[in-house]
Protein backbone atom coordinates (compact mmCIF):
# COMPACT_ATOMS: atom_id res chain seq x y z
CA UNK A 1 0.00 0.00 0.00
CA UNK A 2 1.56 3.14 -1.34
CA UNK A 3 1.37 6.34 1.01
CA UNK A 4 -0.47 9.31 -0.84
CA UNK A 5 0.07 12.16 0.81
CA UNK A 6 -3.65 13.59 -0.47
CA UNK A 7 -4.15 10.13 1.51
CA UNK A 8 -2.77 10.61 4.62
CA UNK A 9 -4.47 14.18 5.01
CA UNK A 10 -8.28 12.67 4.30
CA UNK A 11 -7.33 10.34 7.02
CA UNK A 12 -6.37 13.70 8.84
CA UNK A 13 -9.38 15.75 8.45
CA UNK A 14 -11.48 12.55 8.78
CA UNK A 15 -10.21 12.26 12.10
CA UNK A 16 -10.59 16.21 13.28
CA UNK A 17 -13.53 15.83 12.08
CA UNK A 18 -14.36 12.69 14.57
CA UNK A 19 -12.82 14.65 17.29
CA UNK A 20 -14.81 18.12 16.97
CA UNK A 21 -18.22 15.68 16.80
CA UNK A 22 -17.48 14.08 19.46
CA UNK A 23 -16.74 17.91 21.94
CA UNK A 24 -19.83 19.00 20.36
CA UNK A 25 -21.33 16.24 21.77
CA UNK A 26 -19.79 16.05 25.31
CA UNK A 27 -20.01 19.85 26.15
CA UNK A 28 -22.76 21.61 27.49
CA UNK A 29 -21.82 25.69 27.10
CA UNK A 30 -23.63 26.83 24.20
CA UNK A 31 -21.09 29.73 22.53
CA UNK A 32 -18.22 26.55 22.95
CA UNK A 33 -21.16 24.14 21.10
CA UNK A 34 -21.63 26.86 18.53
CA UNK A 35 -18.06 27.81 18.22
CA UNK A 36 -17.06 24.56 17.57
CA UNK A 37 -19.73 24.34 14.84
CA UNK A 38 -17.90 26.56 12.76
CA UNK A 39 -14.08 24.91 13.28
CA UNK A 40 -16.35 21.63 12.17
CA UNK A 41 -17.35 23.43 9.24
CA UNK A 42 -14.31 24.96 8.36
CA UNK A 43 -12.78 21.59 8.61
CA UNK A 44 -15.20 19.61 6.54
CA UNK A 45 -14.40 22.91 4.05
CA UNK A 46 -10.78 22.01 3.80
CA UNK A 47 -11.43 18.19 3.53
CA UNK A 48 -14.07 18.88 0.32
CA UNK A 49 -10.34 20.72 -1.40
CA UNK A 50 -8.67 17.32 -0.95
CA UNK A 51 -11.62 15.68 -2.49
CA UNK A 52 -11.92 18.24 -5.69
CA UNK A 53 -14.74 20.28 -4.32
CA UNK A 54 -13.53 23.87 -4.75
CA UNK A 55 -16.58 25.37 -5.71
CA UNK A 56 -18.04 23.31 -2.84
CA UNK A 57 -15.43 24.21 -0.63
CA UNK A 58 -15.51 27.70 -0.52
CA UNK A 59 -19.00 27.75 -0.12
CA UNK A 60 -18.97 25.46 3.07
CA UNK A 61 -16.33 27.85 4.07
CA UNK A 62 -18.39 31.08 3.91
CA UNK A 63 -21.89 30.09 4.54
CA UNK A 64 -21.37 27.00 6.76
CA UNK A 65 -18.86 27.86 8.88
CA UNK A 66 -19.20 31.80 8.14
CA UNK A 67 -23.39 32.72 8.44
CA UNK A 68 -24.35 29.79 9.82
CA UNK A 69 -21.95 30.60 12.65
CA UNK A 70 -22.79 34.24 12.83
CA UNK A 71 -26.95 33.20 13.02
CA UNK A 72 -26.11 30.71 15.69
CA UNK A 73 -24.39 32.89 17.47
CA UNK A 74 -27.29 35.51 17.60
CA UNK A 75 -29.55 32.82 18.58
CA UNK A 76 -27.45 31.98 21.37
CA UNK A 77 -27.57 35.71 22.44
CA UNK A 78 -30.97 35.55 22.25
CA UNK A 79 -31.44 32.72 24.22
CA UNK A 80 -29.32 31.00 26.57
CA UNK A 81 -25.69 30.51 27.32
CA UNK A 82 -25.49 27.03 28.54
CA UNK A 83 -27.54 24.03 28.07
CA UNK A 84 -29.13 21.96 30.94
CA UNK A 85 -26.52 18.17 31.11
CA UNK A 86 -28.77 15.21 29.83
CA UNK A 87 -29.16 12.45 32.53
CA UNK A 88 -27.60 8.93 31.90
CA UNK A 89 -31.49 7.45 31.12
CA UNK A 90 -32.26 9.96 29.05
CA UNK A 91 -28.94 9.38 26.73
CA UNK A 92 -30.18 5.50 26.74
CA UNK A 93 -33.24 6.22 23.98
CA UNK A 94 -31.23 7.92 21.21
CA UNK A 95 -28.25 6.25 21.56
CA UNK A 96 -29.97 2.81 20.79
CA UNK A 97 -31.48 4.67 17.63
CA UNK A 98 -28.21 6.34 16.54
CA UNK A 99 -26.70 2.88 17.15
CA UNK A 100 -29.61 1.21 15.34
CA UNK A 101 -29.12 3.44 12.11
CA UNK A 102 -25.51 3.61 12.26
CA UNK A 103 -26.18 -0.03 11.91
CA UNK A 104 -28.62 -0.11 9.01
CA UNK A 105 -26.07 2.18 6.76
CA UNK A 106 -22.90 0.11 7.90
CA UNK A 107 -25.03 -2.73 6.85
CA UNK A 108 -25.06 -0.69 3.11
CA UNK A 109 -21.53 -0.02 3.13
CA UNK A 110 -20.48 -2.75 0.83
CA UNK A 111 -23.00 -1.87 -1.94
CA UNK A 112 -21.30 1.58 -2.09
CA UNK A 113 -18.72 1.27 -4.90
CA UNK A 114 -14.63 1.84 -3.51
CA UNK A 115 -13.08 5.18 -3.06
CA UNK A 116 -12.11 6.91 -6.11
CA UNK A 117 -13.46 4.31 -8.48
CA UNK A 118 -14.46 6.04 -12.07
CA UNK A 119 -16.13 3.59 -13.66
CA UNK A 120 -18.93 3.84 -10.73
CA UNK A 121 -22.46 4.09 -12.12
CA UNK A 122 -22.48 7.97 -10.23
CA UNK A 123 -18.97 8.80 -12.20
CA UNK A 124 -20.45 7.35 -15.57
CA UNK A 125 -23.44 9.27 -17.16
CA UNK A 126 -24.25 12.89 -16.28
CA UNK A 127 -21.28 13.96 -15.09
CA UNK A 128 -19.53 13.03 -17.82
CA UNK A 129 -21.60 14.56 -20.40
CA UNK A 130 -21.41 17.74 -18.57
CA UNK A 131 -18.02 17.83 -18.70
CA UNK A 132 -17.70 16.79 -22.23
CA UNK A 133 -20.28 19.54 -23.30
CA UNK A 134 -19.53 22.51 -21.36
CA UNK A 135 -17.09 23.89 -23.63
CA UNK A 136 -18.99 23.64 -26.50
CA UNK A 137 -22.43 24.53 -25.09
CA UNK A 138 -21.60 27.66 -22.63
CA UNK A 139 -17.93 28.51 -22.61
CA UNK A 140 -17.59 28.47 -19.05
CA UNK A 141 -14.58 26.89 -17.71
CA UNK A 142 -15.90 25.61 -14.55
CA UNK A 143 -18.22 23.00 -14.92
CA UNK A 144 -19.92 23.46 -11.66
CA UNK A 145 -20.64 26.53 -12.35
CA UNK A 146 -21.80 25.99 -15.92
CA UNK A 147 -24.10 23.69 -14.44
CA UNK A 148 -25.66 25.67 -11.65
CA UNK A 149 -26.35 28.41 -13.38
CA UNK A 150 -26.74 27.69 -16.89
CA UNK A 151 -27.84 23.91 -17.38
CA UNK A 152 -29.85 23.67 -14.02
CA UNK A 153 -30.79 27.14 -14.48
CA UNK A 154 -34.36 27.11 -13.37
CA UNK A 155 -33.34 24.94 -10.29
CA UNK A 156 -30.84 27.49 -9.18
CA UNK A 157 -34.11 30.15 -9.66
CA UNK A 158 -36.07 27.78 -7.63
CA UNK A 159 -33.06 27.69 -4.38
CA UNK A 160 -33.40 31.65 -4.31
CA UNK A 161 -37.22 31.50 -4.16
CA UNK A 162 -36.44 28.95 -1.31
CA UNK A 163 -33.89 31.39 0.44
CA UNK A 164 -36.58 34.52 -0.73
CA UNK A 165 -39.36 32.49 1.56
CA UNK A 166 -37.34 31.72 4.26
CA UNK A 167 -35.60 35.15 4.89
CA UNK A 168 -39.51 36.28 4.50
CA UNK A 169 -40.00 33.73 7.45
CA UNK A 170 -37.49 34.53 9.35
CA UNK A 171 -39.01 38.62 9.34
CA UNK A 172 -42.50 37.53 10.10
CA UNK A 173 -40.96 35.61 13.25
CA UNK A 174 -38.76 37.47 14.27
CA UNK A 175 -41.01 41.15 13.84
CA UNK A 176 -40.50 43.45 10.69
CA UNK A 177 -39.81 46.81 12.34
CA UNK A 178 -38.58 45.93 15.96
CA UNK A 179 -39.38 44.27 18.52
CA UNK A 180 -43.21 44.68 19.58
CA UNK A 181 -43.72 45.25 23.29
CA UNK A 182 -44.70 42.01 25.15
CA UNK A 183 -48.13 42.17 26.99
CA UNK A 184 -46.73 40.40 29.94
CA UNK A 185 -43.55 43.13 30.34
CA UNK A 186 -45.92 45.51 31.87
CA UNK B 1 -10.82 -7.80 3.56
CA UNK B 2 -8.62 -4.97 5.38
CA UNK B 3 -8.81 -3.94 1.43
CA UNK B 4 -12.40 -3.76 1.12
CA UNK B 5 -13.04 -1.76 4.23
CA UNK B 6 -9.84 0.32 3.19
CA UNK B 7 -11.43 1.06 0.14
CA UNK B 8 -14.63 2.20 2.28
CA UNK B 9 -13.18 3.79 4.74
CA UNK B 10 -14.35 7.41 4.23
CA UNK B 11 -17.70 6.01 3.95
CA UNK B 12 -17.52 4.44 7.30
CA UNK B 13 -16.30 7.80 8.84
CA UNK B 14 -18.79 9.54 7.29
CA UNK B 15 -21.57 7.09 8.80
CA UNK B 16 -20.22 7.52 12.15
CA UNK B 17 -20.50 11.70 12.08
CA UNK B 18 -23.87 11.34 10.58
CA UNK B 19 -24.99 9.04 13.63
CA UNK B 20 -22.71 11.53 16.29
CA UNK B 21 -25.04 14.51 14.82
CA UNK B 22 -28.42 12.24 14.67
CA UNK B 23 -27.72 11.04 18.45
CA UNK B 24 -27.11 15.18 18.97
CA UNK B 25 -30.36 15.63 17.77
CA UNK B 26 -32.40 13.25 19.55
CA UNK B 27 -30.49 13.41 22.69
CA UNK B 28 -29.63 16.91 23.74
CA UNK B 29 -32.95 19.04 25.77
CA UNK B 30 -31.58 22.45 24.47
CA UNK B 31 -33.39 23.57 20.89
CA UNK B 32 -29.74 25.46 20.13
CA UNK B 33 -28.33 22.52 20.62
CA UNK B 34 -30.59 20.58 18.84
CA UNK B 35 -29.87 22.47 15.74
CA UNK B 36 -26.06 22.28 16.24
CA UNK B 37 -27.04 18.68 16.03
CA UNK B 38 -28.85 18.53 12.34
CA UNK B 39 -26.09 21.35 11.03
CA UNK B 40 -23.25 18.21 11.62
CA UNK B 41 -25.54 15.90 10.23
CA UNK B 42 -26.29 17.70 7.55
CA UNK B 43 -22.70 18.93 6.79
CA UNK B 44 -21.80 14.52 6.80
CA UNK B 45 -24.32 13.89 4.61
CA UNK B 46 -22.36 16.44 2.43
CA UNK B 47 -19.33 15.00 2.90
CA UNK B 48 -20.71 11.40 2.02
CA UNK B 49 -21.78 12.97 -1.74
CA UNK B 50 -19.12 14.38 -2.40
CA UNK B 51 -16.78 11.05 -1.69
CA UNK B 52 -18.99 9.52 -4.41
CA UNK B 53 -18.06 11.61 -6.55
CA UNK B 54 -14.25 11.94 -5.80
CA UNK B 55 -12.59 10.49 -8.87
CA UNK B 56 -8.99 8.98 -8.07
CA UNK B 57 -6.12 11.35 -9.35
CA UNK B 58 -9.05 13.68 -10.86
CA UNK B 59 -8.40 17.48 -11.07
CA UNK B 60 -11.01 19.92 -10.03
CA UNK B 61 -13.98 19.88 -12.63
CA UNK B 62 -12.56 23.38 -14.50
CA UNK B 63 -11.35 22.72 -17.88
CA UNK B 64 -8.87 25.00 -19.08
CA UNK B 65 -8.43 25.82 -22.33
CA UNK B 66 -4.91 24.01 -23.13
CA UNK B 67 -4.59 25.57 -26.81
CA UNK B 68 -4.58 29.33 -24.77
CA UNK B 69 -1.64 30.71 -26.42
CA UNK B 70 -2.88 29.51 -29.83
CA UNK B 71 -5.65 31.41 -29.26
CA UNK B 72 -4.08 34.62 -28.14
CA UNK B 73 -2.48 34.87 -31.76
CA UNK B 74 -5.52 33.47 -33.96
CA UNK B 75 -6.62 36.71 -35.86
CA UNK B 76 -10.15 37.45 -36.21
CA UNK B 77 -11.13 35.68 -39.03
CA UNK B 78 -9.25 32.74 -38.28
CA UNK B 79 -11.52 32.70 -34.93
CA UNK B 80 -14.64 33.12 -36.59
CA UNK B 81 -13.91 30.28 -38.73
CA UNK B 82 -12.93 28.02 -35.76
CA UNK B 83 -16.45 29.17 -34.29
CA UNK B 84 -18.13 27.70 -37.24
CA UNK B 85 -16.03 25.09 -36.74
CA UNK B 86 -17.19 24.55 -33.33
CA UNK B 87 -20.78 24.48 -35.02
CA UNK B 88 -20.14 22.04 -37.23
CA UNK B 89 -18.92 19.30 -34.45
CA UNK B 90 -21.83 20.42 -31.98
CA UNK B 91 -24.17 19.14 -35.00
CA UNK B 92 -22.12 15.77 -35.92
CA UNK B 93 -22.00 15.30 -31.92
CA UNK B 94 -25.80 15.40 -31.24
CA UNK B 95 -26.66 13.50 -34.27
CA UNK B 96 -26.85 14.23 -37.90
CA UNK B 97 -25.70 10.26 -38.60
CA UNK B 98 -27.08 10.27 -41.45
CA UNK B 99 -25.46 12.82 -43.46
CA UNK B 100 -22.26 12.80 -41.99
CA UNK B 101 -22.13 8.77 -42.18
CA UNK B 102 -20.43 6.36 -40.03
CA UNK B 103 -17.45 8.58 -39.43
CA UNK B 104 -19.27 10.96 -37.37
CA UNK B 105 -20.95 8.60 -35.95
CA UNK B 106 -17.77 7.28 -34.70
CA UNK B 107 -16.80 10.15 -33.52
CA UNK B 108 -19.95 10.90 -31.65
CA UNK B 109 -18.85 7.27 -29.91
CA UNK B 110 -15.42 8.17 -28.76
CA UNK B 111 -16.31 11.55 -27.63
CA UNK B 112 -19.58 9.71 -25.56
CA UNK B 113 -17.14 6.65 -24.01
CA UNK B 114 -15.91 6.71 -20.82
CA UNK B 115 -11.92 6.03 -19.92
CA UNK B 116 -10.78 10.10 -20.32
CA UNK B 117 -6.91 8.37 -20.03
CA UNK B 118 -8.00 6.20 -23.18
CA UNK B 119 -7.40 7.65 -26.34
CA UNK B 120 -9.33 6.68 -29.26
CA UNK B 121 -8.04 6.71 -33.05
CA UNK B 122 -8.94 9.76 -34.24
CA UNK B 123 -11.75 9.36 -36.84
CA UNK B 124 -11.73 10.80 -40.05
CA UNK B 125 -14.70 13.15 -38.75
CA UNK B 126 -12.53 15.49 -36.64
CA UNK B 127 -9.52 15.47 -38.83
CA UNK B 128 -7.70 18.41 -40.25
CA UNK B 129 -10.29 21.45 -41.01
CA UNK B 130 -12.64 20.63 -38.05
CA UNK B 131 -11.04 21.54 -34.79
CA UNK B 132 -12.02 19.29 -31.46
CA UNK B 133 -13.26 21.45 -28.66
CA UNK B 134 -10.84 23.19 -26.24
CA UNK B 135 -10.90 21.10 -23.32
CA UNK B 136 -10.95 17.83 -25.65
CA UNK B 137 -7.60 15.96 -27.20
CA UNK B 138 -7.71 16.19 -31.24
CA UNK B 139 -8.76 12.69 -30.34
CA UNK B 140 -12.44 13.74 -29.26
CA UNK B 141 -11.69 12.61 -25.58
CA UNK B 142 -11.18 14.71 -22.49
CA UNK B 143 -7.23 15.34 -21.80
CA UNK B 144 -7.45 15.36 -18.05
CA UNK B 145 -9.08 13.06 -15.25
CA UNK B 146 -11.67 15.30 -13.53
CA UNK B 147 -13.80 14.47 -10.41
CA UNK B 148 -17.56 14.25 -11.03
CA UNK B 149 -19.02 18.03 -10.97
CA UNK B 150 -22.86 16.61 -10.54
CA UNK B 151 -22.53 16.02 -6.46
CA UNK B 152 -20.68 19.32 -6.57
CA UNK B 153 -23.47 21.18 -7.81
CA UNK B 154 -26.74 19.26 -5.67
CA UNK B 155 -24.13 19.85 -2.89
CA UNK B 156 -23.95 23.97 -3.45
CA UNK B 157 -27.91 24.35 -3.57
CA UNK B 158 -27.89 22.12 -0.38
CA UNK B 159 -25.72 24.07 1.66
CA UNK B 160 -27.97 27.59 0.51
CA UNK B 161 -30.92 25.78 1.34
CA UNK B 162 -29.32 24.56 4.45
CA UNK B 163 -28.42 27.64 6.25
CA UNK B 164 -31.72 28.90 5.05
CA UNK B 165 -33.73 26.16 6.56
CA UNK B 166 -31.41 26.98 10.11
CA UNK B 167 -32.28 30.09 9.97
CA UNK B 168 -35.59 29.87 10.23
CA UNK B 169 -35.52 27.37 12.68
CA UNK B 170 -33.14 29.45 15.01
CA UNK B 171 -35.98 32.18 14.61
CA UNK B 172 -38.75 30.03 16.04
CA UNK B 173 -36.24 29.46 18.58
CA UNK B 174 -35.67 32.72 19.67
CA UNK B 175 -40.18 33.32 19.74
CA UNK B 176 -40.26 29.92 21.51
CA UNK B 177 -37.50 31.75 23.78
CA UNK B 178 -39.71 35.13 23.97
CA UNK B 179 -42.92 33.24 24.76
CA UNK B 180 -42.07 30.16 26.90
CA UNK B 181 -39.04 31.79 29.18
CA UNK B 182 -36.59 28.87 28.14
CA UNK B 183 -35.43 26.40 25.66
CA UNK B 184 -34.91 23.61 26.90
CA UNK B 185 -37.87 21.05 26.50
CA UNK B 186 -38.52 20.28 30.31
CA UNK B 187 -39.27 23.92 30.77
CA UNK B 188 -41.60 23.95 27.36
CA UNK B 189 -43.62 21.08 28.98
CA UNK B 190 -44.10 22.69 32.01
CA UNK B 191 -45.22 25.61 30.28
CA UNK B 192 -47.44 23.47 28.26
CA UNK B 193 -49.06 21.86 31.37
CA UNK B 194 -49.40 25.56 33.24
CA UNK B 195 -51.16 26.71 30.01
CA UNK B 196 -53.38 23.60 30.04
CA UNK B 197 -54.33 24.36 34.44
CA UNK B 198 -54.87 27.96 33.69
Amino acid sequence: MTLDPLQILDVAFLAMLLVIAFAIVRLNNLFAVVMLTGVYSLVSAVWLLVLDAVDVSFTEAAVGAGVSTVLMLGAMLLTAREAKPVSASRRLGPLAVSIAAGAALFYALPDLPPYGAADTPANSYVGLEYLERTGTDTHIPNVVTAVLASYRGFDTFGETVVIFAAGLGVMLLLGLNGRKKKEDSK
Amino acid sequence: MVEFFAERFNYAVVIILMMTGLYVVFSSSNLVKKLVGLSVFQTSVFLLYISVGKVAGGRPPIVEPPHHGEGEAVTGAAAATAEAGHGAETEALVGAEPSHGAEAAHGADAAHGLAPTAPAPAPAGFGGDIPAPDHMTPDGVLDAVYSNPLPHVLILTAIVVGVATLAVGLALVVRIRETYGGIEEDELHQGDLGAERA
